[in-house]
């Protein structure tokens, strides 16, 4: 175990900064600190900018594009965009459905998704939940029939995070009836422009839409648009999911949460107030901790070590319930100010802290809810 | 940065968990109890090298990193050992940071030999873990110095070869200058000692000093300047505790997890219970945070800004004290009964961590101090 910090990695933080400061359109860093959802036009803009260095997707294998940073680093320089103010890149795109495509995709179907996915040409959705498949997701029915050369889709998906951006989705269907549930499971990529789909906006409670319903109504798919075999779509699920975890510690949002929450305190005349220092002062040490284990979790990652621990379920939760505390308190630091409701057509002095706050009650929900973690993480101690 | 043990960590962690297992039983602990603790024992961790870890390998110590004092701490943990692990091996090394050639050639090999044992005389009546709060005086005389004043609960204080004593040479009771640390001789004229029992099973004493004489040879550093290497040492010290406390808040939930497994009520294993499932859960990621801050109090002991380290190590006190009380408290709930008995391993790991809060500070003085 050696911890001592690398010098060269300082030098790799000043060149993430000096980058930032070229290249982060100062009116797009401001958008993106208010706290409201970033506009697909950021995002694909910034994608592109990322592109054009060679740093969008750090965390993809180097044959596919990735930078071959340490975990490290790669943890620096998402810190620092955070920081900064960047949009985020497609999530759907680069997080949960290229890790996918690089583990069970075919080469023609990398060829096709992925240079697309780093360039920021394609937006991606994911149709996982369905209205009675939430937690309980391997009961999902939205059905695959095969015909001939194509599948044919019918059913509903929820809760599609920036689907009304999208290009493409990846959906769990049914593709058999007669087995067990998880067993007739396949992972299918769908145009999202193909006919017979219909997507619908969900206001969530922050009056904003991000959250969408996509409706399937005789959707034909090709065949060669399945990712692994008919019947494994279970295990891709599953992969995908336990990335999507380990991401979801969010360490750079919620360092980016306690800045403003200090400076929010401080313009408020609370930063001398004993107790509120106090609240703050936990959130800073809660978060400290969550930085090691998101580090400790990053470089076990595919070691030997991976697996001693339920690293995603563990960050998972304690990254979650983190940002919807420090939002709270950001939330009563505003005082009778927080009630008004702004959104993102404001006027830009309009913050989205209550916005923001409102949304997070998500964060325990979605990616399997805090309760199915701690399942999860009881499953690693005690066994099935 | 990597988290997995090279060769010589692993085998520093085998052979103390050698030694756990051969002669760290809880049994045998209880017979040591009574005489405060096993020199037998204290005699094994100097031959396997432990009491020479962290010190100057140019006077016969081993170089050892904080890295390999945190894995002593966490493997040795669930033995309870009653030794003066702490203040003979990690304040001394603190300590003797700052000590001459001469000092480090008469005082470590002794302690490394399992030969001299130190006890940490510092907080006074009424301190409150404020560490500038120095009432105990010295006063020039001669060549050396005249120490008067008191210094209650020293932890192994009754049984110590020497003293680390903190004395004020100059101004008044919480200037931050004006502190002195001296190594003294405890069995020197005027030192009297009066000892007591802690409930982890550890020793103590209430200790007054009246006129008692210290040669200049014994003083560590510049009298009058000694806050910074105080300071410095809590934070040694802290860093061992947090490390400590991961070995025991492993060890509990270990032994909650097994009891899950087998307790039987209800026609089946309690561990089929959801809300007892959670619970474990829960004690699972409080460990998993004190772990992480354990690791970050030993990357952050050498980091040179007296600020940045000070509020690391506060960080890691407050984090460990949440978590050691979460843990704790639950591991007895879920053993139910069987937990709130002496003869169980349990109650004991659990009372341990409980008189742990109060060493070195406790999480609500260090989250002052973090937010200050």
């Amino acid at each position: 175990m050696h911890l001592e910090r690398d010098p060269a990695d300082a030098a790799f933080r000043e060149e993430v900064r000096a980058f930032l400061r070229d290249a982060l359109p100062p009116d797009m860093a401001q958008r993106n600190l208010r706290g409201f959802h970033p506009t697909k036009a950021d995002m694909q803009a910034w994608t592109r900018i990322l592109h054009a260095r060679g740093w969008s997707a750090p965390h993809w294998p180097v044959e596919h594009g990735g930078t071959g940073w340490s975990p490290l680093r790669r943890h620096l320089f998402e810190e620092e965009c955070f920081a900064a103010g960047a949009p985020p890149t497609c999530t759907a795109a680069f997080s949960l459905v290229a890790p996918v495509l690089q583990r069970f995709g075919t080469p023609e179907q990398q060829q096709r998704h992925l240079p697309a996915i780093l360039r920021g040409d394609t937006f991606w959705g994911q149709g996982f939940s369905e209205p009675n498949a939430g937690s309980d997701l391997a009961s999902l029915r939205t059905r695959a029939l095969r015909d001939g050369e194509h599948y044919v889709v019918d059913g509903q998906k929820t809760w599609t995070t920036e689907g009304h951006y999208a290009d493409w989705l990846f959906c769990l269907v049914r593709t058999d009836t007669t087995v067990a549930p998880q067993r007739g499971i396949s992972f299918l990529l769908i145009d999202a422009r193909s006919p017979g789909i219909t997507i619908r906006p969900i206001i969530s409670i922050d009056g904003a839409h991000s959250l969408n319903e996509v409706f399937f109504d005789g959707v034909r798919v090709p065949v060669e648009n399945r990712v692994g075999d008919e019947g494994q779509g279970w295990t891709c699920a599953k992969f995908l999911l336990e990335n999507e975890r380990a991401f979801s510690a969010e360490v750079p949002r919620n360092k980016r949460m306690l800045a403003r929450l200090k400076a929010l305190a401080a313009a408020q005349g609370l930063a001398a107030d004993p107790v509120f220092a106090t609240r703050i002062a936990e959130i800073e040490v809660e978060l400290a901790a969550l930085e090691w284990l998101t580090l400790r979790a990053l470089s076990e990652h595919g070691s030997d070590a991976a697996g001693a621990w339920p690293a995603g379920s563990l960050l998972h939760v304690l990254g979650s319930e983190l940002q919807q505390k420090t939002g709270a308190l950001l939330v009563e630091a505003l005082g009778e100010r927080g009630v008004i409701h702004y959104d993102a057509s404001d006027a830009d002095h309009a913050a989205g802290i209550t916005a923001d706050f409102l949304y997070r009650r998500a964060v325990t929900i979605y990616g399997g809810s805090n309760e199915i973690q701690r399942n999860l993480i009881a499953r690693h101690l005690l066994g099935p | 940065m990597n988290f997995a043990l090279d060769d010589d960590q692993r085998m520093l962690k085998d052979s103390v968990e050698r030694l756990v297992a051969r002669d760290g039983g809880f049994e045998q602990r209880r017979l040591h109890m009574a005489d405060g603790w096993s020199r037998t024992l204290w005699a094994r961790y100097a031959e396997i090298g432990l009491l020479a870890l962290p010190y100057p390998s140019t006077h016969g110590g081993l170089n050892g990193t904080a890295v390999d004092t945190l894995l002593v701490f966490e493997t040795l943990a669930r033995a309870l050992p009653l030794e003066p692990l702490l203040p003979t091996m990690v304040i001394g090394a603190a300590a003797l940071r700052e000590a001459s050639e001469e000092q480090l050639a008469r005082w470590v090999p002794p302690i490394a030999a399992g030969e001299l044992t130190l006890a940490w005389a510092h907080g006074e009546a009424g301190s409150r873990y404020r560490l500038h709060d120095v009432s105990c005086r010295a006063r020039r005389e001669g060549a050396g110095w005249v120490l008067d004043g008191d210094k209650p609960l020293v932890v192994h204080g009754d049984s110590a070869d020497r003293l680390l004593v903190s004395a004020r040479v100059s101004g008044e009771r919480c200037d931050r200058d004006g502190i002195a640390l001296f190594m003294l001789d405890a069995n020197a004229l005027g030192v009297a000692r009066r000892g007591v029992r802690l409930h982890d099973g550890r020793r103590a004493a209430d200790i007054v000093l009246e006129g008692v004489y210290v040669p200049a040879s014994d003083v560590i550093g510049e009298p009058g300047k000694a806050l910074p290497l105080i300071e410095r040492i809590a934070q040694h010290a802290i860093a061992a505790l947090a490390a400590e406390a991961v070995g025991l808040m492993q060890a509990l939930l270990d032994t909650t997890v097994d009891y899950l497994k087998t307790r039987q009520q209800f026609g089946g294993p309690i561990g089929r219970f959801q809300a007892l499932q959670h619970r474990a859960a829960e004690m699972l990621i409080a460990l998993e945070q004190a772990r992480s801050m354990a690791l970050y109090a030993a990357l952050m002991l050498d980091e040179p800004d007296d600020a940045e380290r000070a509020k690391a190590l506060s960080a890691v006190k407050v984090q460990i004290g949440q978590s050691a009380r979460f843990i704790g408290q639950q591991a007895i709930q879920l053993h139910g009964g069987i937990g709130v008995t002496d003869e169980y391993v349990v109650g004991h790991w659990f009372k341990r961590l409980t008189v742990m809060e109060s060493e070195f500070g406790d999480t609500d003085h260090h989250l002052a101090e973090f937010s200050r």
